[in-house]
This record gives C-alpha cells, sequence and structure tokens, in this order.
C-alpha cells in the first residue's frame, strides 16, 4: 500500500546487489536434447519460471545464466564453450540432466559425449535426474539463488573500488 | 527368385550371389565392380522398377575381413524389397577403405546415407558430390562403428574417455 510517507529499508550494498542479480536470472534460450523439453515447460505456463524473474534470452549478451540441458557432444562443445564465453559477467551455469552431469547414459561407452560439462566451463549447479522434472530445475535455479544471495563481492570488482575510493577521499564516515 | 533369375539373364552369374531368400525378402551379394551397373538396372528396368532407396547400412564383418554395406531397396509399383550387399576388404585402423561407387546420382536419398556410412565406417564413394562426414566433426580421427575403433585421448584438449576418481 502507498502512503507517501517515504519508506526507508537499510541494507549493505552486497545485499542489495544481490539481491537484483537473483531476481532477475536470464537464462540463455537454447537446449540440448530431452532435458530442454522438460526445461520449456519449466518456462511454459504450468510452472511459470517468469514468476522468480527468469525468462529466456535469444543472445548470450544479454543472459546471466546458461542452463546446459542436455547431452553435450563433442561437436557442440565448441560451441558451448564460445557461447559461455560470449555471456557477461556475472554469469553463472547450471548444469541440468545426468548427461551434462558426468556424461550420462554415455560414460562408459559414448565415444561422441563430453563426460560432464564441467570439463568445458565451471558449473554453479548441478541439477540430477535423466530428464530433471521441472519442480527439480526450479529447486537448481532457487539453490543458484541462494549461492548468489551469500555472495560477498569480492576485492578487485568494480563495486568494491568504487567504494575503497570513496573511503580514501572522505575518510570512514 | 524372379528378381535372381532375370539378373541372371542380364549380367554374368560371378557379379552376384543370393545370398538369402527366406522371407518376402531377397538379399543379393554384388560384386563391387558391377555394383553400379546393376543398381541402375533394377531401378530403370520396367519389370524390376525399384525406385526407392529404403536404408544404406554398414556391417563390419568382423572374422571375414571385410566391411558390408546393405542397400535396402523398395519397389513400391509392385510392392517389394531386395537388398543389396557390396563388401570390401578391411583396412589398418583409422584408414580409409577402397571406394564403391556413389548411387547418390541414381537416389538422391543416397548423398546423406552414403555419408553417414562413410562417417561411421571409414568408407568412400566414389563420384559422391559432397564426400564429408555428418555426424562427427570434421576433424574427428577413426571410424566409430568399426570393431577396432578405439577413442582417441583428447578431442581439442578435452578428455574422451570417463576418468573415474580412484
Amino acid at each position: 500500500m502507498k502512503t507517501g510517507e517515504g519508506d526507508i529499508a537499510i541494507t549493505s550494498i552486497d545485499d542489495l546487489l544481490n539481491w537484483a542479480k537473483l531476481s532477475s536470472l536470464w537464462p540463455m534460450g537454447f537446449g540440448l536434447a530431452c532435458c530442454a523439453i522438460e526445461m520449456i515447460s519449466t518456462y511454459a505456463s504450468a510452472y511459470d519460471l517468469d514468476r522468480l524473474g527468469v525468462f529466456p534470452r535469444p543472445s548470450p549478451r544479454q543472459s546471466d545464466v546458461m542452463i546446459v540441458a542436455g547431452t553435450v557432444t563433442f561437436k557442440m562443445a565448441d560451441r558451448v564453450r564460445r557461447l559461455y564465453e560470449q555471456m557477461p559477467e556475472p554469469r553463472y551455469v547450471i548444469s541440468m540432466g545426468s548427461c551434462s552431469n558426468c556424461g550420462g547414459p554415455y560414460w562408459e561407452h559414448g565415444y561422441h559425449v563430453v563426460k560432464g560439462v564441467d570439463k568445458i566451463i565451471p558449473v554453479d549447479v548441478y541439477v540430477p535426474g535423466c530428464p530433471p522434472r521441472p519442480e527439480a530445475l526450479i529447486g537448481g535455479i532457487l539453490k543458484l539463488q541462494e549461492k548468489i544471495a551469500s555472495t560477498p563481492h569480492p576485492e578487485g570488482s568494480l563495486i568494491s573500488k568504487i567504494f575503497n575510493s570513496r573511503k580514501s577521499k572522505h575518510g570512514n564516515s | 527368385m524372379a528378381i535372381v533369375n532375370s539378373l541372371i539373364k542380364k549380367f554374368d552369374k560371378d557379379d552376384f550371389a543370393l545370398i538369402e531368400n527366406n522371407s518376402d525378402v531377397e538379399c543379393i551379394k554384388v560384386s563391387k565392380e558391377k555394383f553400379l551397373e546393376i543398381i541402375v538396372y533394377l531401378r530403370e528396368d520396367k519389370e524390376m522398377y525399384f525406385d526407392y532407396l529404403t536404408c544404406i547400412s554398414g556391417v563390419d564383418n568382423q572374422e571375414d575381413g571385410t566391411f558390408g554395406v546393405v542397400y535396402r531397396l523398395y519397389s513400391i509399383p509392385f510392392d517389394r524389397h531386395l537388398d543389396i550387399i557390396v563388401e570390401v576388404n578391411k583396412t589398418e585402423k583409422n584408414e580409409l577403405t577402397e571406394a564403391i561407387s556413389s548411387i547418390s546420382k541414381y537416389y538422391r536419398s543416397a548423398n546423406w546415407m552414403e555419408r553417414e556410412v562413410y562417417d561411421m565406417y571409414g568408407i568412400p564413394f566414389e563420384g559422391h558430390p559432397d564426400l564429408r562426414r555428418i555426424l562427427m566433426p570434421s576433424d574427428w580421427i577413426g571410424y566409430p562403428l568399426r570393431k577396432d575403433y578405439s577413442t582417441s585421448e583428447k578431442y581439442h584438449g578435452i578428455t574422451i574417455d570417463f576418468e573415474s576418481e580412484a
């Protein structure tokens, strides 16, 4: 309810920025195999990821998180790595399903499958399942949000540089 | 048997052999040299009219020392199937075998099927308009469906086989 009385909330800048980051996780809109079908139904009206601020972007330049949904073949590995490199930081990776976690059913005899997408890009959250149900993917996204919420800004990041320069100008007040 | 009989009339008997005739599908082994001629005859002849190429498969005939290529033909007007087998000698690991004539000029669907057999077995097709790998990356080493296939250690810096922690 708007009262016009100018409510004030006090928080730390870390929490504020983290809250902004985790409230609009925009994934890259791509899928690799049957996991993508589960991912698509998670986006769709029944599970409605948009209520978590998650909706797919058609370009890596606009994406915050890459959901690797499906089997990463060696032919695809170069492309996945290239797309990850094109995403602006901060960027996150959710590995969805057994195939991208560890190679899945192809782990022993699959000559064509990368045995885990973490061999090519760093992964933040692994979602198990073959394929994982939409609930599991939502669980993975919530897990990633928890992770972002508890991450302080690293030394040398832009925000800490701004703070340090202010401190040196104005003292600690 | 009708198909074989008319083949006997048309060609030298050494050029082909009847392998199997137990069901409604006849299976004929054809020499590599006469293969193209026989395929064209089977397709163009009014009595044969095998106008539809269903499938091309590769076979590793392990101890025989050969690779087989199986062409499954179908005649829509006569509603009958025919399997044609061509064999080439095996080669060393990761080496191409001798070429078989491409039939992609006569059956357009053969184009990608031949590329797949080339990709998986390393059998080149002479006269194919665009013989590249179709499934594996173009710089992949080896032909995965050969029985003596083993993966290389790495592809573009990524270890191919699963490494256990222990």
